[in-house]
């Protein structure tokens, strides 16, 4: 297969990134993914703080969090620093 | 000198992240978290500046880029100049009435852009008193090409360039106190922090942005894959490095030292400290000083922490 490749008119000055990470998707790099236990969860969020990757979210409208596996990578920060040991992970 | 900027963990939570999801550090990566907080530190209009290293790397794999904030790549050696520059250009185009609003600068480099490779370019800017942030976040070695050693590398620490063997237990010489010289230069604010201490880090970063002229923050950041621990250990791991005193929590404004919280607790009550093995036990990267060959080296892990703890008391007038 043939593939079209670029040339110079077309790619930015300087070669800057153009497109915002959030385009791009790392959550199948886990093996084990984190599951919250809601009913032990007391909000502290320290889980948001600690994520390196910024993939739990806090919904003040809902007042609740949310995981985004597109781009949790399953370290399992959160997991061990939840000081209520509300998430477990999971295969 | 500073403002009496408050915040509350649910705010920090809102605040959007100026260091996006998508970035390609590594699981469990320490520097990550480190840089997401520091940006949360921002107070408007900021310009990033990286030098080569991890964080460049993983953060704008072309043609994506996980900076919400205007951002310039330099060299190894040369974050420090890329700073001045940008903080240079600031206040021309200011004077020439095309820009109003202040803008902030933050330098962020790894152990070897800033131990070794970038000393003298951030000891220059320094010098010169440019206004900027300098955030040194160290994983102590460079990881991204293969956890080589660097002058931030702890003792009897094995790395690719100082391998643990039948000759050396690790790097034989010692980490060079780098935030120690930063103070030397007689800067307006050094700092050090750790991840897991959030809130003293946050507010770190904010009182480097506010003071005129230039600080430098040095921040602990676990590396699993160079340190050898499971990826869910970071955080951990940066809370045990202060418990046991192998990295004290302290700031120096003007010139006067004095320890943050954590570390002033385990000075008013010396049995909270623990012992370096609580440490060093978590990670393979000093696994072989637990084998009979290089009992030793604990212990002098130990002589080497305890005296520049107490060195560092003095200069904060505890005794
Ligand atoms: S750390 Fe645990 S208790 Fe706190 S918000 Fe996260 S899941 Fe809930
Ligand atoms: S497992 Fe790691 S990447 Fe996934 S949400 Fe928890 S801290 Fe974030």
């Amino acid at each position: 297969m043939k593939t079209e490749k670029k040339g110079w008119k077309e790619i930015p000055i300087a070669g800057v990134c153009w497109k915002p990470s959030t385009e791009y998707l790392t959550g199948d790099w886990k093996t084990y993914k984190p599951v919250r236990d809601p009913e032990k969860c007391k909000l502290c969020l320290l889980c948001v703080i600690f994520c390196p990757d910024g993939a739990i979210h806090w919904k003040p409208e809902e007042n609740d969090l949310e995981f985004d596996y597109n781009f949790c990578k399953g370290c399992g920060i959160c997991a061990n620093e939840c000081p209520f040991k509300a998430i477990e992970m999971k295969l | 000198m500073f403002s009496e900027w408050k915040f509350t963990i649910r705010e920090i939570a809102e605040k959007p992240d100026l260091f996006m999801s998508g970035h390609r550090a590594c699981a469990g990566c320490g520097p990550a978290t480190v840089i997401r907080l520091v940006l949360k530190a921002v107070r408007g209009p900021t310009i990033v500046t990286c030098a080569t290293g991890c964080m460049e790397v993983v953060s704008t794999i072309y043609p994506y880029t996980a900076w919400a904030t205007p951002w310039i790549h330099t060299a190894f050696e040369n974050v420090a100049a890329n700073a001045s520059g940008i903080e240079a250009a600031i206040k021309v185009l200011k004077r020439k009435g095309r820009i109003k609003q202040h803008i902030d600068v933050i330098a962020f480099a790894g152990d070897g852009g800033t131990y070794d490779i970038g000393i003298q370019a951030l000891s220059g800017a320094v010098e010169r008193g440019h206004d900027f942030l300098y955030v040194l976040y160290d994983n102590e070695a460079y990881m991204n090409t293969g956890i080589q050693r660097s002058g931030g590398t702890p003792h009897g620490a094995a790395t690719t360039t100082s391998p643990a063997g039948t000759v050396i237990p690790g790097k034989p010489q010692y980490k060079k106190p780098i935030a120690d010289i930063m103070v030397a230069h007689d800067i307006p604010y050094v700092a050090t922090a750790s991840p897991y201490y959030w809130k003293d880090l946050i507010t770190k970063a904010r009182k480097g942005l506010e003071v005129e002229g230039p600080a430098f923050l040095h921040v602990i950041a676990p590396c699993p894959r160079g340190w050898r621990y499971d990826t869910s250990k970071s955080i951990e791991i940066s809370r045990l490095a202060v418990e046991t005193c192998i990295f004290p929590l302290w700031e120096s404004i003007n010139g006067e030292y004095q320890l943050s919280a954590p570390s002033k607790t385990i000075a008013l009550k010396p049995e909270r400290k623990k012992p370096v093995e609580e440490y060093l036990k978590t990670q393979g990267r000093f696994r072989h000083l637990f084998t009979p060959k290089f009992k030793g080296v604990i212990e002098e892990i130990q002589r080497i922490t305890d005296k520049r703890w107490q060195r560092l008391l003095k200069k904060c007038g505890i005794n």
